[in-house]
């Protein structure tokens, strides 16, 4: 009976696991590189350079990329830039009302943002940005629409083009439901052609599809290279100490299983006594 | 010296014997408490929990000496824990594994209970209790869960403190009275705070030791549901089948330790989030009173009881009116009540049923969601059963356990979903199961053939 229902436990946890992922647009995966100390030097110093303008990262110090092989002298003389200290904390200069006034939003804290938002979303999220004139900035974003950040990433980025299909439903002048295939095409100034034809019998699912066209496949690699550096700091930078609870978990897990069986076996020769 | 004790034990431990019951205490309460011999797996989770209890009380001690309750200070305060405290991080996750490993080792114990009728006379007392130290725990990590202020943290306490305004009359002034603010706030978290770490863990050890005290006053059940005091006894007027608790259950429970260090560590070691059930990610946003999330989900925990709340809809109170009239219209008919009750509680049941379609249906989710835990109080009188181990009832009882546990689980998931029409009427379903589990209990559960209880319980020896 117990074995039954623990069964039964078992199968609707798994349910309860296999329902919770769920997302809206689909994030590509970012490499994981949290071993690879190059990456993350390289992902810090293009937080530092390009993120840590307007962002702060308030929780954390600049020598705590010592963790990172860097040293202080290392971190001195390349990664400050305004007369702060070594062990002062990633506050910027931009003040709140500022930020408000230029960009409509203050720049959240980005100490923990990995945590709340996922490697994946940033990977993707900072390889979404295209010109479109229509925006106040010049910038738009496929993962977040109309986002008040211009992109910060647009020299390493360099010009690219963006091709845009999405297959939707739309309503006719006469009220009737059909599909419709809609074909944006962004130049590299962001100013787009649109082109909209009557999909009949189309019987699949919506599409949304962006393809960016680069001036080089070398610059495309260099980029999301680049990219993934600096997605993979910032989960670093979310919980510095990640690396070293995992490999002291191991420790942990060898010293409780060693218990395990030293309080098993007390167990059993204490019990052998009752009958 | 007048009225000096005679003790046996000489020496330090004699002279403290004379003044301070150690010697018999100890006796009491360990090597001298005979518990059945027979326990089961399900018999680790009550030492388990008073281990999670000191894992949180001692956890909980270092984190408030850094831990800001501040509304401008809190979230940062708690990443100073995470990152510049010396072990900070490794306290903060035994806290926050510990908080979620908590439910997870008192709902298990208490289906233990469910399951071998250890809440039936002469423990009413020990299980009364624990429904309150369950009581205590939901406060305890209500309150607690608001001190990281992030998103989740912020408008979590916003909608449970908003419930309260669903109560006729004097709801939207209570609301007030508890945030202390009109929105959740700086007093908000400092009251909160007080809570937390003095409070409720005040009542929560008092608490623990009446139910210890209750426990050990008339004895531990066991799997059978027999009583090992009623059973044949040895020479010296102990119960054959019981055996000293120390040593033989406290080396046990030091294998359950064990076993349950190895889960708690992977957590805390590997996965702390959880998947973002233990920690969600959402509360990695500092609260943000002008920003509301688009999907606001509490901890996995409180889930089935928030399900049951969402469920209750206006159209869903014609079916609890329906319900209140027809148990108003059984009791009257051919319930066993004696003398005005015959009448007086038929009339109230019908005065509900038709508040249920006058007040509005938050209020009355409200009224579901705190009822079905207080209902748990009334368990030892709900439950009629000639034997009190499930081992022993007809085997459709057994069916019935093993919905409810689905049951609870499917509404804890739903819980953590945002609100969708199908999933509304599946809460509904669950909901109607969840209180005609508990409701109608008298009924049920005396029903059916029962399996013949033996005189001893029955142990293999390992």
């Amino acid at each position: 009976m117990i074995k039954k229902l623990l069964g039964a436990l078992a199968l609707s946890l798994t349910c309860a696991l296999a329902f919770a992922s769920e997302g809206g647009y689909t994030l590509d995966h970012a490499p994981d590189r949290l071993n690879d100390m190059a990456a993350l030097q390289n992902g810090a110093k293009l937080f530092v350079n390009y993120c840590l303008n307007c962002h702060s990262a308030n929780s954390m110090r600049y020598n705590k990329l010592t963790d990172l092989g860097l040293t202080d002298k290392e971190i001195k003389n390349n990664l400050l830039f305004t007369g702060t200290k070594v062990g002062d904390l990633m506050h910027v200069a931009m003040r709140t009302d500022d930020a408000k006034k230029w960009f409509g939003t203050a720049p959240p804290d980005l100490s923990v943002i990995a945590r709340a938002k996922g490697t994946d979303y940033i990977y993707t999220y900072l390889r979404s940005f295209y010109r479109d004139t229509s925006r106040a900035t010049g910038w738009n974003n496929l993962v977040f629409p109309k986002v008040a950040m211009p992109n910060p990433l647009w020299q390493l980025q360099g010009p690219r083009t963006m091709k845009r299909v999405t297959v939707h439903e739309a309503e006719t002048s006469s009220g009737a439901e059909q599909w419709e295939r809609t074909t944006a095409q962004y130049d590299d100034q962001g100013y787009s052609t649109v082109k909209t034809d009557t999909l009949k019998d189309y019987h699949g699912d919506p599409i949304d599809k962006a393809t960016f066209t680069f001036t080089s496949d070398a610059q495309r690699t260099a980029f999301d290279n680049n990219v993934a550096d600096l997605a993979n700091f910032l989960q670093w930078m979310s919980e510095p100490s990640q690396q070293f609870r995992k490999e002291l978990g191991v420790w942990v897990m060898l010293f409780l299983l060693l218990f395990f069986v030293v309080a098993w076996r007390l167990n059993a020769s204490y019990w052998k006594d009752v009958k | 010296m007048a009225g000096e004790k005679t003790v046996e034990t000489t020496g330090l431990l004699g002279w403290i014997d004379k003044r301070f019951p150690l010697t018999s205490t100890y006796k009491a309460h360990l090597s001298e408490y005979y518990a059945p011999k027979n326990f089961n797996f399900w018999y680790f989770f009550g030492s388990l929990a008073l281990l999670v209890l000191v894992i949180q009380i001692v956890t909980g001690i270092f984190l408030v000496m850094n831990y800001k309750p501040d509304a401008a200070l809190a979230f940062a305060s708690v990443e100073y824990i995470m990152r510049e405290v010396p072990w900070g991080w490794l306290i903060r996750y035994m806290h926050s594994t510990g908080a979620s490993m908590f439910f997870v080792v008192v709902y298990l114990h208490m289906l233990r209970g469910l399951f071998y009728g250890s809440y039936r006379k002469p423990r009413e007392l020990i299980w009364i209790f624990g429904v309150a130290i369950f009581l205590c725990l939901m406060g305890e990590a209500f309150f607690g869960y608001l001190l990281p202020w992030g998103q989740m943290s912020y408008w979590g306490a916003q909608v449970i403190v908003n419930l309260f305004s669903a109560i006729p009359f004097i709801g939207p002034d209570l609301s007030l009275w508890i945030r202390g603010d009109y929105v959740v706030s700086d007093a908000t978290l400092n009251r909160f705070f007080a809570f937390h770490v003095i409070a409720i863990p005040l009542v929560l050890i008092g608490l623990v030791v009446a139910h210890l005290v209750a426990l050990h006053e008339v004895g531990s059940n066991n799997p059978d549901g027999v009583e090992i005091k009623q059973g044949p006894k040895d020479r010296y007027g102990r119960p054959i089948d019981g055996i000293p608790f120390h040593p033989y259950y406290t080396v046990h429970d030091i294998m359950g330790v064990a076993g349950f260090l190895l889960v708690f560590a992977a957590i805390v070691f590997f996965a702390p989030e959880m998947g973002g059930y233990f920690l969600e990610a959402n509360n990695f946003i500092p609260a943000d009173s002008l920003k509301t999330p688009p999907h606001i989900a509490p901890v996995w925990y409180f889930t089935p009881f928030y399900t049951m709340l969402r469920a209750t809809t206006s159209d869903f109170t014609w079916v609890l009116s329906a319900g209140a009239v027809i148990a108003a219209a059984a009791l009257f008919l051919k319930g066993k009540l004696s003398g005005a009750w015959r009448i007086i509680i038929p009339v109230i049941l019908i005065i509900i049923a038709v508040l249920m379609k006058t007040l509005e249906a938050k209020f009355w989710g409200v009224v579901t969601m705190g009822g079905s835990v207080v209902i748990m109080f009334f368990l030892p009188w709900l439950d009629r059963s000639p034997v009190k181990s499930i081992r022993y009832r007809p085997t459709w009882h057994k069916f019935l356990y093993a919905i409810f546990i689905v049951d609870f689980l499917i509404l804890g998931f739903i819980g953590t979903k945002p609100p969708s029409p199908t999933l509304n009427v599946i809460s509904q379903i669950g909901t109607v199961y969840y209180l005609g589990f508990y409701f109608l209990m008298p009924v049920w559960s005396r029903l059916g053939k029962f399996k013949q209880v033996p005189d001893r319980v029955t142990f293999r020896a390992h």
